[in-house]
């Protein structure tokens, strides 16, 4: 009998290619990922996000002051939210994070600048993330020299050595020298947290399916809802360890600022464990094994991080990415532990982020309990 | 024999408590029939065997048993609980040993049966978990991991995890596959004496006919159906069938000759000799008078558990394949 060594190399990728085929998953994944890297990184990720909600304090209406903030606009850097605020409201709206610049002119702005007086103007920036503020805080000091030369060509002459007719001066709150560990290390948390909670809970009853002991436990009087919190409670307390792994670092590694209330962080941080543990479980109870199990929890896990606004900065994605994006806990929790530790939140800031975590975490365990048979069928 | 509805416990006392009463019991998986229409009664004490070839529902019919699969049709009780509604109840007092090793192989032997006896919410566990690692002969291994534990350690310690809540109803699925003779009597042993004395009631699995004829009671399941049930020696009265048994040289031509010349359905080979099973006894002993050659004896013996349940298979395939 001849041998053929072709024969056999066909065996094995014909082999590989029917196994292949076998494996849905695996093979969706194959094509999905790629497909939604193109996507993200292609469309969703921004580097440079225009349209900042801006909101304008102005103790001065002439047409120097209205072009000021027509260049701001044009520029596409800024979007005006509202250009009448009180000092106050604009205070309360960067430490909520409703807006993340707030443009203030002086009262005597438009006399002093015809006088020549090189009148100040300031731009306060919500600086938790230095790269979302740099390219518009750049692009700010392009419109204020040239404007003035614009609107008021003699002004620029009276004041000496061509020096712009008025002065801007930029605050960058919470992250004044606009250090990025500041922004990347308390995200951290959030990352690691989802990244480790979903794998491990996913593979929590998978394994049990996949080694057959599913069927000694189903085989007991135990109650589904003892086996999901029962798999749960353990990663919670995991979870907490890896918070304050991630807390000490920060605090004493990094010399990140810690303003806000450390128990309030830490129960923010409870409900953002159970969510992504819940995650994890419901993707337990639909894999056929393991590897599935994992891959799930990639394909979770690449939004997260990328439309959560921990990589890129989420005002620089169109309207559909920060959708998906604020579907995701991670996003919340983002904006929990930035305001927490960098602009020192309270409940009262925080709450509006833990809405749509508790709401995320209460569908992903209605689901999970639903698909979860106490049955083998 | 061929009634499969005649209820016979000549075993057991015919007064005595029924723990298994199923009738019509069936699963059906998408577009396969893995178990169809499957009656069963099983009494206290009683050992009860079911045997069958692979794939013939055995494992199907005892999950939909103890609540771990919901069957399609059928109703019944088992241990007084109704099978469709109150799974909870029969799993307190059910032991069920799984065909393949179903406990932790990263926890110890005494982690494992910790575990067991507290899903069980067994009373005074401590000491029973001890009791149970002396009884089992695992108290030198009590803090081996299971997953090193060899195949016979293995069975032990799971028969060992269904007894610790004290069930009174035990499930075994092939506990003795892959299990060295030695361990196989002694296991046998044990269930035996529990029966006996403490009235547990076995319903077993097994593909041994020497497990089979150990039982109290048999069914025989293929293609999902049951074929056949009674005790082993009513079995054996009401199989019209007729055995001879022939030694001699080259038995496997002989038997080829035997089926394809003669068109007999069941020439088997049992250890160094060949039997030729059939209901017609004239047809034997024509072929065996054409192919026979003065090398080989041929003799007419009793069947056994064996020759009834192939010879039942060769005609039921021809029901359903």
């Amino acid at each position: 009998m001849r041998r053929s060594p072709q024969g056999r190399l066909a065996a094995v990728v014909l082999k590989e290619f029917i196994q292949m085929r076998r494996d849905r998953l695996t093979f969706a994944m194959m094509v999905g990922i790629p497909l939604m890297q193109l996507i993200l990184f292609g469309f969703a990720i921004n580097t440079d996000p225009k349209r900042l909600p801006t909101g304008i304090v102005s103790g001065d209406h002439s047409r120097y002051t209205r072009a000021l903030v027509a260049a701001m606009a044009n520029s596409g850097y800024f979007r005006i939210v509202d250009d009448d605020m009180t000092e106050a409201e604009a205070d309360r709206a960067i430490e909520r994070g409703s807006v993340q610049f707030a443009l203030t002119i002086p009262p005597d702005f438009t006399r002093k600048l015809l006088r020549g007086e090189r009148p100040r103007f300031l731009v306060e920036a919500d600086g938790t993330d230095p790269a979302a503020t740099s390219n518009a805080l750049r692009a700010l000091e392009g419109i204020s020299q040239r404007i003035w030369q614009k609107e008021l060509p003699g002004a620029t002459s009276r004041v000496a050595g061509g020096a712009p007719a008025a002065s801007l001066a930029i605050h960058a709150r919470y992250n004044p020298e606009a250090i990025t560990q500041y922004n990347i290390v308390p995200g951290l948390m959030g990352v690691v947290l989802t990244m480790t909670m979903v794998i491990i809970t996913s593979l929590a009853i998978t394994r049990e399916k996949e080694r057959g002991t599913m069927e000694h436990l189903l085989g007991t009087p135990v109650r589904p809802a003892e086996v999901m919190v029962g798999k749960i409670v353990p990663y919670i307390v995991v979870g907490y360890i890896q918070v304050v792994l991630v807390l000490l670092a920060a605090a004493f590694l990094f010399r990140v600022p810690v303003r806000g209330s450390i128990p309030l962080l830490l129960a923010c941080a409870l409900l953002f464990i159970v969510a992504n543990l819940s995650v994890g479980l419901t993707f337990s109870t639909v894999a056929k094994n393991q590897l599935q199990a994992v891959q799930m929890s990639f394909f979770f896990f690449l939004p997260s991080i990328l439309l959560s606004g921990f990589m890129f900065p989420f005002r620089g994605m169109p309207g559909w990415a920060q959708m998906i994006g604020s579907a995701l806990p991670l996003t919340h929790f983002l904006r929990i532990v930035r305001g927490i530790m960098l602009k020192g939140n309270g409940f009262a800031d925080v709450a509006q982020h833990l809405v749509p975590i508790a709401a995320f975490c209460a569908i992903a365990l209605a689901i999970g309990i639903r698909r979860y048979r106490q049955t083998l069928d | 024999m061929e009634n499969p509805q005649r209820d016979r416990t000549s075993a057991a006392p015919r007064e005595r408590e029924v723990i298994v009463d199923v009738r019509g019991l069936t699963k059906r998986f998408a577009d396969v029939l893995a178990v169809d229409g499957v009656d069963m009664k099983i009494r206290r004490g009683q050992v009860y065997g079911f045997l069958g070839p692979n794939g013939s529902g055995k494992t199907t019919f005892i999950r939909m048993l103890c609540g771990l699969l919901e069957p399609t049709a059928g109703e019944g009780t088992c241990l007084g609980y109704d099978i469709l509604t109150q799974q909870r109840e029969i799993k307190h007092h059910v032991g069920y040993m799984t065909q393949r090793f179903s406990l932790y192989e990263d926890l110890t032997v005494r982690e494992n049966l910790d575990f067991t006896a507290r899903l069980y919410g067994v009373a005074d566990r401590p000491r029973r978990v001890a009791q149970s690692l002396e009884e089992l002969g695992l108290a030198e291994r009590r803090n081996q991991l299971a997953g090193n534990l060899s195949g016979g350690w293995k069975q032990r310690l799971s028969l060992g995890c269904a007894l610790l809540h004290q069930p009174r109803l035990l499930l075994l699925d092939e506990p003795t596959a892959g299990v060295d003779p030695k361990a196989r009597r002694d296991f046998w042993e044990q269930i035996q004496t529990m029966a006996e004395k403490n009235g547990l009631t076995v319903l077993i699995t097994t593909h041994y006919m020497d497990e089979a004829e150990r039982c109290h009671e048999l069914s025989y399941l293929a293609y999902g159906r049951l074929l056949v049930r009674g005790t082993p020696a009513d079995l054996l009265r009401h199989a019209a069938i007729r055995v001879w048994a022939i030694r001699g040289p080259e038995l496997n031509a002989l038997a080829i000759a035997l089926r394809e010349g003669d068109g007999l359905e069941q020439v088997v080979a049992f250890g160094n000799a060949l039997h030729v099973v059939s209901d017609d006894p004239a047809r034997i002993r024509a072929a065996l008078g054409r192919h026979l050659t003065p090398a080989h004896t041929a003799e007419e013996i009793e069947p056994g558990l064996d020759d009834v349940f192939i010879h039942l298979m060769e005609k039921s395939s021809d029901n359903f394949s």
